[in-house]
């Protein structure tokens, strides 16, 4: 046998031979990691920034604009696409309601309208709340922790393009009139093969599939983005409570966004496509199994919209009252508790299905007790403006709408929650006013109080006050005038997603004043868009931090550089930039020639690791098409999955191939 | 403090809205024991609901006059940003243990009702079968004598103050039986029994409607519930069990050649006569119900001879077919349809 490892170490004994050569690797490593620039004392100021600068941006042109791995850049295309998204949805509820507002009218027909109000909900509830909420967390949560970019950058691209082909195969549907006509649920088995031929209901269902497979990518992103990026200092209690908010609400979607994934996409779609009999009761299947697992994802739904919304109230709040929200502690309990016992409730929505009453008392029980904690942070709200010098500027007016509004909502649910309310009131125009207070009170608000406090950040200009707050008292005026009478028409016996109903009911009145309503909240709506456009020209120029507000977002300028900041804030309060005389306090060290993020420990966040930052790149939208276009096809065929998966295959590995198996020059454990 | 916050609340209008109608399909009704309990229950539920909402309202109101007034204000340009006033400590307290007994409260009371409602119904005198179709209600009254079984459709009679259990079945999708006046709703699934209970207190003609979405025409699918004395009850028992009269004028045995030789007969029944279908509504007593088509409209001549002539157009979506009758055709069928009394 011969060496074959042959030349000057021939003569030395092995184990020396390696221990050389190691040496040798570590020197000359020890030299290129004296050359590598990083930011500190040697390298600030202008110099800094353009380095980091000439790093960070992504490549220029439609390929450099497809490959983005920046958050800002796909936060805005989340919240961009989700508005427009709302913004059909809206005018879909428009033409319901002019159908609406006299009886026996015969302006839409019935398959028509049933497609309207299916349309409707899928889109606000899949394509609009839920991203929404996400790309709003998706930009902001980096700025606000003090990071240069959320965890898993590529994942974050990936889950964005999955939602717009989810979002535009829907309304494509649509238009060509294939869109779902079942309502956002599509109870079996009026959605099975017997009663619903047609590729209707299969389009609703991997509409869910893409949104789903969205929803979850961008919750592991926030959820590690929120555990490991924090800056230096913000431990677990100075975290900001709009990062609390997006925290239990990304572990509430990994829990709850398989349930309804699996109804539809595994057993549904199978019924439909390939002849089992999941939900067939004549073959020994079960009718209820479906609603059952609706609703255990479509309960902490609502929770999964109005939690983000609430970390939203905290924020605006904590700024126009001039003073942190009172009892922090609680209010993080209360957002925890909320999440938790979310997923206790779902048979609320199944009262009149015959299930045994000994489980409704405890479902009652259960659905009453979440508003303790809701009820806890209303009044940790109210203490703060007790105890603050509250400015009544568009984003708190949006506030006190938010509380005045939301807390009928809330109160109308435990009305639901009762057994003997809810079977005369379920599936009644009650039941739609009651989550209309909920989801247009208890998150819409919200979010449009915050759009117009981080538009200024977003965008580097303020909106317009006057235009806002016009906008603000219409919307919140139209709110009320179409959604109060709801109420009072389930009372008088309106069942829900119905096309017409006749006259001499009563319900002639109501109706007509909710349309009117309608009109007026869509004025609004149409006000609120246009501010936000003549403001991206003409409005004041915000400066860093407009409304003197305390988080770390606002340390750095509007709009923030790609990079976001300089150097890597420290945090010693829970209000920093309340608490530090006009410089934070910084750590430096993090290279400059790569994208580089700093890591921390997940309760003291103590810096734990530099984290290399993905490049951009186009594989995430590749293998967005690719898993679309397999989840497209499977609709028409079952063979679309076998060989689609090879595509994606694909387009995975080469997502994942290793760009360098060289060693480093330094560690990346510090 | 009820009214007050019931005004609040905005349901006012809500009152005076339902005292204008005849209560022909609404909550208010109270037509029977378990409507009038869970009216009695809805109140007690506004009355704290609002309470607790007129609480948060003032103490809204008094933080926003508060903060004009107040210079000493814990906020970041007073630097005690951090301190909070321990008034407000001690009384986060009061207001977790206010909504804990509130909602402890409502919770026991809606266990009670519900106890009573269902103790309520016990012991049945009658039994009624009704069986949802997309999207027409079969009924059919359940006797221990086959000779008294009776089928109808769309149409439920109630004799007053017996307590009568309804049993719900699904012929294909999930449907609701729902007839507010009376009482709460219950499903109707396919696979599965479920039953509800109604103690009718009250004399009077109600409407019910599907509750739960059904498919293309589940706005079009209701149907009308008749609260009678008990003798009338059973007259028009006795009076549903006779088969449907012979034709007796050349019109209507034209029509009754063409609607038991036709496509008419392969769905529907008419009672003694050869036509036994089953998957229609049954017409033996077709002209003495009060509505047509599920309650798409009401009988009458005029509807009926639309209906005949274009059920597609009048409910698009329904599963009976546009035949293109000829005129005469039309005619004599119509005749015949309305002798069905």
């Amino acid at each position: 046998m011969t060496d074959i490892r042959a030349g000057v170490f021939e003569a030395m004994p092995p184990r020396e031979r390696e221990r050389e050569r190691v040496e040798a690797e570590n020197r000359r490593l020890a030299a290129e990691r004296k050359k590598i620039a990083r930011d500190g004392p040697k390298l600030k100021g202008e110099r800094l920034t353009a380095r980091l600068d000439a790093t960070w941006r992504r490549p220029p042109g439609i390929i450099g604009w497809l490959a983005t791995v920046d958050h800002k850049e796909i936060g805005r295309r989340y919240i961009l696409t989700a508005l427009g998204f709302f913004v059909l949805a809206g005018i879909l509820a428009l033409i319901m309601r002019v159908q609406l507002g006299s009886p026996d009218n015969t302006l839409i027909g019935a398959e028509r309208y049933n497609q309207l109000f299916s349309m409707h909900g899928s889109t606000m509830m899949f394509l609009f709340a839920v991203p929404v909420m996400e790309g709003v967390a998706v930009y902001i949560i980096p700025l606000m922790l003090g990071t240069r970019s959320t965890a898993f950058p590529r994942l974050n691209a990936f889950s964005y393009y999955m939602y717009l082909f989810g979002g535009l195969m829907l309304w494509i549907a649509f238009v060509l009139n294939m869109a779902p006509d079942l309502g956002w649920f599509e109870y079996t088995p009026l959605s099975g093969p017997q009663y619903s031929p047609g590729k209707h209901t299969d389009i609703w269902a991997q509409m869910v599939t893409y949104t789903e497979v969205a929803a979850l990518a961008a919750a592991v992103v926030l959820v590690c983005t929120i555990l490991k990026a924090r800056a230096p200092g913000m431990t677990l209690a100075r975290m900001p409570l709009f990062a609390w908010a997006m925290l239990v609400e990304g572990v509430m979607i990994i829990f709850a966004m398989p349930a309804v994934a699996l109804v539809t996409t595994v057993l549904l779609i199978p019924d439909r496509l390939v002849g089992t009999q999941f939900f067939n009761a004549a073959e020994g299947g079960d009718a209820l199994l479906f609603q059952h697992m609706f609703w255990f994802f479509g309960h902490p739904e609502v929770y999964i919209i109005f939690l983000p919304a609430t970390g939203f109230v905290s924020v605006i709040v904590e700024t126009f009252c001039r003073r942190p929200v009172f009892a922090h502690s609680v209010v993080v309990l209360a957002l925890i508790s909320t999440g938790i016992l979310s997923f206790g409730l779902w048979v609320h929505h199944m009262f009149a299905t015959g299930l045994p009453r000994v489980g409704y008392s405890f479902f009652t029980a259960a659905s009453m007790s979440v508003s303790i904690p809701t009820g806890l942070q209303i009044f940790c709200w109210l203490a703060t403006m007790w105890d603050g010098r509250p400015r009544f500027q568009v984003p708190m007016l949006y506030v006190v709408g938010f509380i005045v509004t939301f807390v009928i909502g809330g109160l109308t649910g435990v009305i639901l929650a009762a057994v003997p309310l809810d079977l005369q009131l379920h599936d009644t125009y009650f039941v739609v006013g009651h989550f209309h207070y909920v989801l247009i009170g208890g998150a819409v608000f919200p979010l449009l109080g915050i759009f117009t406090y981080w538009y200024p950040k977003i965008t580097g200009r303020m909106m317009d006050e006057t235009l806002g707050k016009i906008g603000f008292w219409l919307v919140f005026i139209g709110f009320h005038t179409t959604f109060m009478p709801m109420h009072w028409m389930g009372m008088l016996g309106m069942p829900r997603r119905v096309y017409t109903y006749p006259a001499g009911l009563g319900l002639e009145l109501p109706n007509l004043i909710s349309t009117a309503g309608a009109f007026v909240l869509g004025l609004g709506a149409l006000l609120f868009v246009l501010n936000g456009i003549v403001s991206l020209y003409r409005g004041a120029i915000a400066g860093p931090n407009p409304w003197d507000a305390a988080s770390l977002e606002w340390a750095t300028s509007s709009p923030p550089p790609v990079y976001n900041f300089e150097h890597i804030p420290v945090v010693e309060s829970d209000t920093p930039l309340w608490d530090s005389d006009g410089e934070l306090p910084v750590v430096t060290g993090l290279r400059v020639d790569e994208k580089e993020m700093l890591l921390t420990t997940v309760v003291a966040a103590t810096p734990d690791v530099r984290e290399p930052v993905p490049q951009a790149s186009l594989w995430p939208f590749i293998s967005a098409c690719a898993v679309g276009i397999v989840f497209a096809a499977s609709i028409f065929s079952a063979w679309a999955v076998p060989f689609g998966l090879i595509p994606c295959g694909i387009a995975l590995i080469a997502w994942f191939w290793p760009k360098d198996m060289k060693r480093t020059p330094e560690p990346v454990i510090s | 403090m009820t009214i007050r916050s019931i005004v609040r609340v905005g349901l006012a209008p809500l009152l005076l809205g339902a005292c204008q109608y005849q209560h022909y399909q609404s909550d208010f009704g109270a037509a029977a024991v378990e409507d009038r309990q869970f009216l009695a229950l809805f109140w007690i539920f506004m009355g704290v609901c609002g309470f607790m909402y007129a609480l948060v309202i003032v103490f809204l109101i008094a933080g926003v006059v508060r903060s004009r007034r107040a210079a000493d204000a814990n906020v970041v340009e007073t630097g005690r940003h951090h301190q909070s006033s321990p008034l407000m400590r001690s009384t986060l307290i009061g207001w977790t243990a206010l909504i804990g007994v509130g909602l402890a409260g409502l919770a026991i009371a809606s266990f009670f009702a519900d106890r009573s409602m269902a103790r309520a119904a016990t012991g049945e005198k009658l039994s009624i079968t009704v069986t949802g179709n997309q999207w027409w209600w079969d009924v059919s009254y359940d006797s221990d004598d086959a000779s008294k079984t009776m089928r109808t459709a769309n149409e439920l009679h109630l004799p007053v103050g017996v307590p009568t259990r309804i049993i719900l079945k699904s012929a294909d999708v999930i449907h609701s039986f729902w007839v507010p006046s009376l009482n709460g709703k219950q499903d109707l699934i396919p696979g599965r029994q479920n039953d509800i209970t109604i103690v009718p207190r009250k004399i009077g003609i109600f409407r019910g409607q599907c509750a739960e979405f059904c498919g293309t025409q589940h706005a079009r699918m209701s149907l009308v519930v008749i609260v009678e004395p008990y003798r009338d009850f059973i007259q028009w028992w006795d009076h549903q069990l006779q088969p449907a009269p012979a034709p007796t004028t050349p019109l209507t045995l034209a029509g009754y050649q063409y609607v038991t030789s036709g496509a008419c007969g392969a769905c529907h029944n008419i009672g003694g006569t050869p036509a036994s279908g089953t998957v229609g509504p049954d017409l033996t007593h077709l002209a003495s119900r009060r509505s047509l088509a599920a309650g798409t409209m009401p009988m009458s001549e005029g509807n009926l001879y639309g209906w005949v002539e274009d059920p597609q157009s009048l409910k698009p979506g329904v599963k009976m077919p546009t035949i293109g009758l000829e005129p005469d055709q039309l005619h004599a069928v119509v005749a015949y349809l309305e002798t069905l009394k």
